[in-house]
């Protein structure tokens, strides 16, 4: 089992979010997490890659034989746990290449692996830059500083495509993009779906999911996952919406 | 222990001490701009903080010492000369240690003919006509107690003619060295920097200290960039922690000529930096760049001051400030625009990191504008890094300590960019990684 959620609680400013999630991810498979606004879908991401705002008051997350919960955001990272952020952050004055070549080699050095040079780093970012069809001209500008929405996104899965993660977990990544943007995000995605890793796909929509199919979708619904079930369920969702969902609560979550 | 005697006093008391070394120079009409200088200081009082000038800059650690006027002799060797060096940069270099020149440790490459870059005391001895000219002209010694002082015990510094239209194209590197021992000195140097109409040159001014004793560096620099010139200053300032450095930058600039400055500082115990330029013709660029780091209980304070006294000039100012642990920090920077200089472009810009609760920046910008044709802007900010930007790093596998250097590498990146000595940018690079990523 790659990654397995027992019981999982957390809150943020005292409020509690999520109210006992359980979650078994294995290795090649892709898992949609869908939900209503407020459902705690993007709380649930941020608690996997570590965000300290948020405080875990019960439950587990173990990873890779781990447990996550333990591991400082960085270590997670190091370990193989990737998020794309729904919010892609701006950071001036730092470029993609500064960002990619520290961050390959803070992995590499944890690993106990040697350091990449120059111009094995550079063939890399060549490669995976090909994968979202990001111009090489990105590489040197500041981080998503003054990026369109689409770009930020695609230089989330840029950024995934060369850290290579076990685990990836994609926050609203459809979230802002027009059609063409989203048939190349979801391209580099599926271009990146092997048997050895595991992709978590949180989306509010089911327009994504035709490009990434899931193996499995969950529905998140006031912290809980109050549904599970193949691909077929997120065309269900969309077709009745999520009041589906909240009117039957009562019935699903007995 | 002896109780110590009050600043002036011990400075007016000791004139005789000090006149003694100067071997005989004492009946030069040089001489009576120093003795001027005495007077002036001996009727000043030292600034509090209740002068809005030095409101948040308290002198009291530094005026409770008695600072030996005559330095001692430090013995050094060009081994530790290149510890201050650049990589990778031909330059012309001078060297002062202990506020004395030393012609053994310095060394000029070609220069161009008639321009000079030598000591002041030899200026001074020879009379040079270009000293006479401009000497206390920019840096007045009325209300300016330090100014008064540092000019009255002027003996040596850097001097820098560049005649009408030569060009220096190596950088100069003036490094001064205060080598401390048990006892408190005071060093006092006058540099004079004179770009004459169409030069062009490059100056390092470099302040820095082997051994962490107590000392006054009381600095005093004048510079005249005439028409169509061009003088690039940078000033480099890493001292002592037990340090005090109170610094005067005065630029003159006539018609057309560009003057531009980088005030880059890891502090002493504390520093006071004035720096002023004034349009003294139309056109001109001028452009005031800083950035300084300091931690522990550091104090730096840096005073600038842009005067737009004529029409159709541009100033462009930018300082930017890291503080840690209980560092403290001022700036205060004043673009003045005077009623004759319409067409004025004014940009100023102070932004500031503090990376501990303890840490506090005092900021105040301040625009006085009397021209009704003028295009000004400025703003301050005081921040903390970026938490959303450092956890978007981690999220990457980038640690802690690399995050934060990253972060404070990319806050500093616009100041470092605009130097234009590369070897001067890897080396100021250098230092951030040093101390923000070991």
């Amino acid at each position: 089992m790659l990654l397995e959620i027992k019981n999982l609680h957390a809150r943020i400013e005292g409020n509690e979010i999520l109210k006992g999630i359980n979650l078994k991810v294995d290795a090649g498979e892709v898992h949609a997490i869908m939900g209503p606004n407020g459902s705690g879908k993007s709380t649930l991401a941020s608690v996997l890659a570590g965000r300290e705002e948020y405080e875990v008051t019960e439950g587990e997350i173990w990873y890779n034989g781990k447990n996550l919960l333990e591991l400082s955001p960085e270590d997670r990272a190091r370990e193989g746990v990737f998020l794309a952020f729904q919010y892609p952050v701006e950071i001036p004055g730092v470029s993609n290449t500064n960002l990619l070549k520290t961050a390959v080699n803070e992995i590499r050095k944890y690993r106990g692996e040697e350091e990449l040079d120059a111009m094995e780093f550079l063939e890399l970012l060549k490669e995976k830059s090909k994968l979202v069809e990001l111009d090489q001209k990105f590489l040197s500008r500041s981080v998503n500083e003054g990026f369109s929405g689409g770009e930020k996104k695609r230089n989330e899965i840029f950024q995934m495509a060369v850290l290579n993660p076990k685990l990836a977990i994609l926050d609203e990544t459809d979230s802002g993009l027009d059609i063409d943007a989203l048939r190349i995000v979801a391209n580099g995605v599926n271009k990146l779906r092997s048997k050895d890793n595991a992709i978590i796909v949180v989306t509010h929509y089911q327009r994504l999911l035709n490009y990434i199919v899931p193996d499995y979708v969950h529905v998140l619904y006031q912290g809980k996952i109050v549904k599970s079930g193949g691909k077929e369920l997120a065309l269900e969702l969309e077709e009745k919406g999520y009041d589906w969902v909240k009117n039957n609560k009562a019935e699903v979550t007995v | 222990m002896m109780s110590n005697i009050d600043f002036k006093e011990w400075f007016i008391s000791n004139y005789k001490t000090f006149e003694k070394s100067l071997n005989g120079e004492k009946t030069t009409s040089f001489h009576q701009i120093r003795k001027e200088a005495l007077s002036k200081f001996s009727e000043m009082n030292l600034p509090t903080t209740k002068d809005e000038e030095w409101k948040y800059t308290n002198i009291s650690p530094i005026i409770k010492h008695n600072f030996s006027v005559i330095p001692h002799k430090a013995d050094l060797s060009t081994e530790e000369v290149n510890n201050f060096l650049f990589d990778k940069l031909e330059h012309h270099l001078l060297v002062f240690v202990n506020g004395e020149f030393r012609n053994d440790l310095s060394r000029l490459n070609d220069l161009p003919s008639s321009v000079e870059v030598g000591s002041l005391s030899d200026a001074i001895k020879k009379n040079h006509p270009a000293l006479m000219k401009h000497f206390g002209k920019y840096a007045e010694d009325s209300h300016n107690l330090f100014t008064a002082l540092n000019s009255a015990y002027t003996k040596d510094g850097a001097f820098v003619f560049v005649p009408k239209g030569k060009i220096v194209e190596e950088p100069i590197h003036i490094i001064f060295i205060n080598k401390t021992t048990q006892d408190k000195f005071v060093t006092q140097p006058r540099n004079l920097f004179i770009a004459e109409d169409n030069s062009k040159v490059t100056v390092i001014e470099h302040y820095t200290s082997i051994g962490d004793g107590v000392y006054l560096n009381n600095t005093v620099t004048e510079m005249f960039v005439g028409e169509n010139a061009n003088l690039d200053h940078i000033k480099l300032q890493e001292e002592s922690k037990k340090s005090f450095h109170i610094s005067r930058m005065e630029v003159d600039q006539e018609r057309s000529s560009n003057f531009s400055s980088h005030l880059i500082s890891t502090g002493a115990e504390f520093s006071r930096n004035e720096f002023t330029t004034r349009f003294n013709g139309e056109g001109g660029e001028s452009m005031l760049n800083g950035l300084f780091m300091i931690d522990d209980e550091q104090f730096f304070d840096a005073h600038t001051m842009i005067d737009h006294a004529k029409p159709y000039c541009n100033s462009y100012e930018h300082y930017k400030g890291i503080l840690q642990d209980k560092a403290r920090g001022v700036f205060n920077g004043k673009v003045m625009v005077r009623p004759d200089a319409q067409k004025t472009n004014a940009f100023q810009e102070n932004n500031s990191i503090l990376l501990s609760d303890d840490a506090v920046m005092n900021s105040k910008p301040q625009l006085e504008i009397f021209a009704d044709d003028v295009k000004c802007s400025h703003g301050a900010t005081v921040g903390k890094l970026d938490e959303e930007a450092k956890f978007y790093l981690k999220t990457r596998g980038i640690g802690e300590e690399a995050a934060t250097a990253m972060l404070i590498h990319a806050f500093a990146s616009d100041v470092i960019k605009s130097i234009r000595i590369e070897a001067l940018r890897d080396y100021l690079e250098e230092i951030i990684s040093k101390r923000f990523n070991q």
